[in-house]
């Protein structure tokens, strides 16, 4: 066996922290959901899942919280980050920093902020639960759409633009044949970062109104009642949501993170 | 000139949409009323809680004890995990990699349940010791570590290692004096960008911390729930401060690396 230290060698730990407590963890959890209290095989769990009007309901509630949140945080964001990268101001990039501070504060902190001010425009929250449920979720989300977008709406080449304008486009032409589809691996990026946790953060609409009502929360409500079973079914079911998403976006290939990208 | 108008009224509407209720907390945290909206006395008071709770101080020391100590270890195993595997042929890089975007694509629910049923119920794992707490943490960092190591892995010369190695030296002072500091910048972003997700985390914290730890994110997501009006203004405070820390820290910290950026322009 040959002891001789090689800089290869060096990645030896890593694999064991990643195969102990990122690859082990998933597999105890796929055991757990098609295993039963007693430890036998089942596929109950699953059953149970896609036949309760509770848990499909959730799904399905869910999904439209998801896809609102991330059309609001994308109409909102969008013309910011365009803005941003076509300005030639001196002081843009304080600018940009301003729109992109609030990920470095304490979402749960942010998020009482938003519940009292909320409060005081309607009153009880949970009378709007779906609406609030979106303003709250846009809010804590819009800085992680903002900054891939910005970063690849600046990236582009200007040239491109001119071209399009000497061949005879006008505008908006050239925003939905030129602009649009070179900002696309922004969008999709921002777009894998809000979706998700749309779908899971339930501590947001906890503390605005005390409900919860999306996937997230059954892992949560499931963990609270020692259901490890049915908890391990909806992470099942969540990864294999993550997958799907993050492989039709191509999101495996390795690159910077854009939450990095700033700091 | 129209357009112009526009496009700045848009900025501000978002601006003012994200910073309203910041700010609107940080002028009644200065103030001796529990609800936003109605009308209060200047008063000190929240501060005075904020300062002087030792529930409080504990719980705030403590979310920084952790966001601290568990990015250290996730920045030596993340970056040493890095060299490692750019020296690795491309099967088992490629696998590293590919485990490695797991914690990061994942939700932070799934992430931290299953390392609660793989550490806690499994292999029955005291959550007091905070073993589970800190590998959870560290599992969170680590990842976004080797990702902001690895593209200055790749910008690297690598002709200097070689040169170190001809001059004499061995592999591992090679890579201790010649790799590693240029990898300094990937490796400070790295364990800044720990700090930041472990403050922000609320979700692995609750399924792996002990019964009685609190995070800044545990400990006011029940204050919100709770019926303790003292405590509940004494976190606007709170946030407030943090507010004003982290907006300082970044603004100055972008205009250092500005006028760097400047400095360096000049040069040339």
């Amino acid at each position: 066996m040959n002891l001789r230290f090689s800089r290869k060698h060096l990645s030896i730990p890593y694999t064991v922290f990643l195969l102990c407590f990122v690859i082990a963890p998933l597999f105890v959890v796929l055991y757990y959901a098609f295993t039963n209290g007693e430890g036998r095989f089942t596929v109950e769990n699953f059953v149970n899942f896609f036949q309760s009007p509770n848990t499909i309901g959730t799904l399905c509630y869910s999904f439209a919280v998801a896809v609102t949140v991330t059309l609001c945080c994308t109409l909102i964001a969008y013309p910011v980050a365009y803005i941003l990268a076509k300005s030639n101001l001196k002081k843009k990039t304080v600018l940009l920093v301003l729109f992109i501070a609030p990920m470095w504060i304490n979402f749960t902190l942010r998020v009482v902020a938003l519940k009292e001010v909320l409060t005081m425009i309607e009153g009880n929250l949970a009378y709007h639960p779906f609406f609030n449920t979106v303003v709250g979720m846009t809010y804590d989300f819009l800085p992680f759409m903002i900054l891939p977008l910005y970063t690849a709406l600046s990236k582009m080449d200007q040239s491109y633009l001119e071209a399009a304008a000497d061949l005879g486009a006008d505008s908006a032409v050239t925003f939905f044949k030129v602009t649009l589809p070179l900002s696309l691996p922004g969008l999709i990026s921002g777009v894998t970062m809000v979706f998700l946790p749309s779908m899971t953060n339930y501590v947001i609409l906890d503390m605005l109104y005390n409900s919860t009502y999306i996937m997230g929360s059954l892992i949560g409500s499931y963990f609270n009642a020692y259901d490890w079973h049915s908890g391990s079914l909806i992470s099942i079911v969540l990864l294999a949501i993550i997958f799907i998403l993050t492989w039709t976006t191509n999101g495996f290939q390795e690159e910077e993170t854009d939450r990095g990208a700033i700091l | 000139m129209i357009k112009k108008i526009l496009r700045s009224s848009w900025l501000a509407l978002v601006l003012l949409f994200m910073y309203l209720p910041i700010l609107m907390l940080m002028v009644y945290s200065f103030t001796d009323t529990a609800t936003i909206g109605t009308k209060g006395n200047f008063s000190l008071k929240n501060y005075v809680t904020l300062f002087t709770t030792g529930e409080l101080l504990g719980m705030i020391g403590s979310t920084f004890a952790l966001a601290f100590g568990s990015a250290f270890i996730a920045t030596i195993l993340g970056t040493i995990g890095a060299i490692g595997t750019f020296y690795c042929r491309k099967g088992p890089k490629n696998m590293i990699n590919f485990v490695n975007q797991i914690p990061v694509v994942n939700a932070d629910v799934v992430t931290g349940f299953s390392l609660c049923v793989l550490l806690i119920v499994v292999f029955g794992i005291n959550k007091e010791s905070y073993f589970p707490l800190l590998v959870g943490h560290v599992v969170l960092e680590a990842p976004f570590v080797y990702l902001s190591v690895l593209p200055k892995l790749k910008q690297m010369d690598n002709s200097i290692y070689e040169a170190a190695r001809d001059l004499g030296a061995s592999a591992k002072t090679a890579l201790l004096k010649v790799v590693v500091p240029q990898l300094l910048p990937g490796i400070i972003s790295g364990f800044m960008l720990s700090v930041t997700l472990s403050l922000d985390d609320y979700f692995i914290t609750t399924y792996t911390k002990p019964a009685t730890f609190d995070t800044i994110s545990t400990y006011v997501v029940n204050a919100t729930k709770g019926s303790h009006t003292e405590i509940k203004t004494a976190l606007w405070a709170l946030s407030a401060v943090i507010f004003v820390v982290i907006l300082t820290v970044v603004l100055v910290g972008n205009a250092i690396s500005m006028r760097r950026a400047g400095a360096e322009h000049e040069k040339y």
